[in-house]
């Protein structure tokens, strides 16, 4: 938001808090790419350090959330200033979760073999992540620009994530019903990837707060939905 | 040092720029990092746009300790992954109220970083294209060895298959060679001149047992006057077997293909004069999808029925090769159920 503040120290406040949960936003996208990387070239070490930083994307998560309270208390912000502090919450806890949900691939790392029949998956796999990777920067991207287009089109895009998450719920299904010798490995596979479809549904939360600064409001239409799994 | 004195300097950088106060605000910023990093970046907090750990860090390092870093930048351009260098450099007493200032200027190393990539992708493309063949080969031999030693009948399919295999290999290693050729001779221009319309027709004879056998019939539509274009004689040949070749197996279900060659006054892409072939097929088509990668190596649309015919998925990445020497171009019309058609164009 920059929008002339007479209360400057005011705008700092604001302008910081946004550019901390931004930046939160940078770590969550890290974690997630190296995340993938670790698990595809099954690198143990990378692995581990993700699940270490995830610490630090929870300690941001607490802070972003203690300056929302003391701007929400000292301030009393009203109009866009208080959904820019809400929204800030919002995508914070948001970020949160999608570091959670790196650091959950990242512990499955060593137990996914590197099996090579199944790693196939892994090309697939690694579309899906590329795919909702854009999302979510693409998300934070048109929060932080007010891109409302830029916004509607990530809400959209995570129809293609769920279409992709199904494909690879039937193809790992095929493996395990064709070599019970798999069913371990698909099924952290299948986690990985139901983790990695949680990101764009997260990815489409904060493009419906980027939406709610801009007009006040949250977007009408419902959420597209595509995740037919539950009904295989 | 005065606002504008930093703007110009900034406006005349060729590379993304942003000035970054010691209130950790964007100063300034030209219009190739806003094209890069998005408009309206002047008093935002630098951690808000560019918010990737690494470059976060060193800025905040530059500021801290007023030493110059560097960092990566990761970021897309459309599809496709950009990669930046980004430079951080002090500047002591030159920014806001004689604060201190960050220079961070974004390099691009996207197309080092690709060819690093593509070369690694065409080494494994390669290997994994070699050892398919060869896998076949060595599990026949060692059946010929054990189960199958002494029956003839078995003895005599195995041979048969082991030969188209090994078929395969062997144009796969051509293919290869001549792509190395091609691509090592793409900056010399043609000497010679040579009549299209001969070349076509002589072209289409080799391929005409080809035609028969798959219930082809080829038509050919040239004008009555030659057609001269500079060219490689054995490189266009290349080119116009290749292209045939492909509607004969891929789009040989449409029962016929037609080749015409006709010439352009003036043709907008050539800037002059060019003569153009079509070569078009009434088969399954093309969906859409496809037609950006076609020329890529090994791309295929279907590898399966690509490999039942033989394809080494080079061919057209070895047109588009020979085309770029002759300062051509490749055109692909296609859509599913419609036929496709190539459409080769050369400078007159």
């Amino acid at each position: 938001m920059n929008t002339n503040h007479i209360l400057s120290a005011f705008d700092r406040d604001l302008e910081g808090v946004q550019a901390k949960v931004m930046r939160m936003g940078g770590m969550v996208e890290q974690a997630l790419r190296d995340s993938i990387t670790a698990l595809l070239s099954h690198d143990i070490e990378m692995a581990a350090r993700v699940r270490q930083d995830d610490r630090a994307i929870d300690e941001l998560d607490e802070a972003v959330k203690s300056d929302c309270a003391r701007i929400l208390a000292l301030r009393a912000p009203t109009a866009v200033d208080l959904r820019v502090v809400l929204s800030v919450i919002e995508i914070s806890s948001n970020l949160e979760r999608c570091g959670d949900y790196a650091k959950n691939i990242a512990k499955r790392t060593p137990s996914v073999g590197v099996q090579h029949d199944i790693m196939e998956t892994g090309t697939a796999l690694r579309r899906m992540a590329e795919f909702v990777q854009a999302m979510l920067s693409d998300a934070l991207d048109s929060y932080i620009h007010q891109d409302e287009d830029k916004a509607l089109d990530v809400i959209q895009r995570d129809v293609e994530a769920d279409q992709m998450y199904n494909t690879l719920f039937r193809s790992l299904l095929t493996h395990m019903m064709e070599d019970p010798r798999s069913i371990a490995t698909a099924m952290h596979l299948h986690f990985i990837a139901k983790n990695i479809e949680r990101v764009g549904d997260h990815a489409t939360g904060i493009c419906e707060q980027a939406i709610y600064v801009l007009t006040g409001e949250m977007p009408q239409e419902p959420r597209p939905k595509q995740d037919s799994t539950t009904r295989m | 040092m005065a606002d504008a004195l930093i703007d110009a300097i900034l406006a005349a950088t060729p590379l993304p720029a942003i000035l970054v106060g010691s209130d950790e605000r964007i100063a300034g910023a030209n219009a190739e990092a806003q094209a890069l990093l998005g408009a309206a970046l002047t008093g935002r907090h630098f951690a808000a746009i560019l918010r990737q750990p690494p470059l976060v860090e060193a800025i905040e390092r530059c500021i801290a300790e007023r030493s110059p870093q560097t960092a990566r930048h990761l970021s897309r351009d459309g599809a496709h992954d950009t990669t930046y260098e980004v430079h951080c450099r002090p500047l002591p007493g030159l920014g806001a109220g004689q604060g201190d200032a960050v220079f961070v200027s974004f390099v691009d190393l996207t197309q080092m970083e690709q060819a690093g990539q593509m070369r690694r992708d065409f080494v494994a493309n390669v290997s994994h294209e070699l050892r398919t063949p060869l896998t076949a080969l060595m599990g026949f031999i060692e059946t010929l060895r054990g189960a199958a030693r002494d029956d003839a009948k078995a003895r005599d399919r195995f041979l048969g298959i082991m030969e188209a295999e090994a078929n395969r290999m062997n144009r796969l290693v051509g293919d290869l060679l001549s792509l190395n050729r091609v691509e090592s001779e793409e900056r010399v221009r043609p000497a010679k001149r040579l009549d299209l319309g001969t070349l076509l027709s002589s072209a289409l004879a080799t391929l005409r047992p080809l035609a028969d056998e798959a219930g082809v019939e080829l038509n050919l539509t040239v004008g009555q006057d030659p057609v001269e274009v500079p060219g490689e004689p054995d490189q266009l040949r290349q080119v116009v077997v290749n292209l045939v070749e492909n509607a004969i197996k891929y789009g040989g279900a449409g029962g016929s293909v037609d080749v015409a060659l006709t010439v352009l006054d003036h043709d907008a892409a050539m800037r002059g004069p060019a003569a153009r072939i079509e070569v078009t097929d009434h088969g399954p088509g093309i969906d859409p999808v496809h037609l950006p990668r076609l020329t890529e190596r090994f791309y295929r649309v279907d590898s399966h029925r690509s490999r039942e015919m033989g394809g080494t998925g080079l061919g057209l990445a070895i047109v588009k090769h020979i085309l770029n020497r002759h300062r051509g171009r490749l055109r692909v019309d296609s859509a599913p159920s419609k036929g496709a058609t190539f459409t080769v164009i050369l400078p007159r």
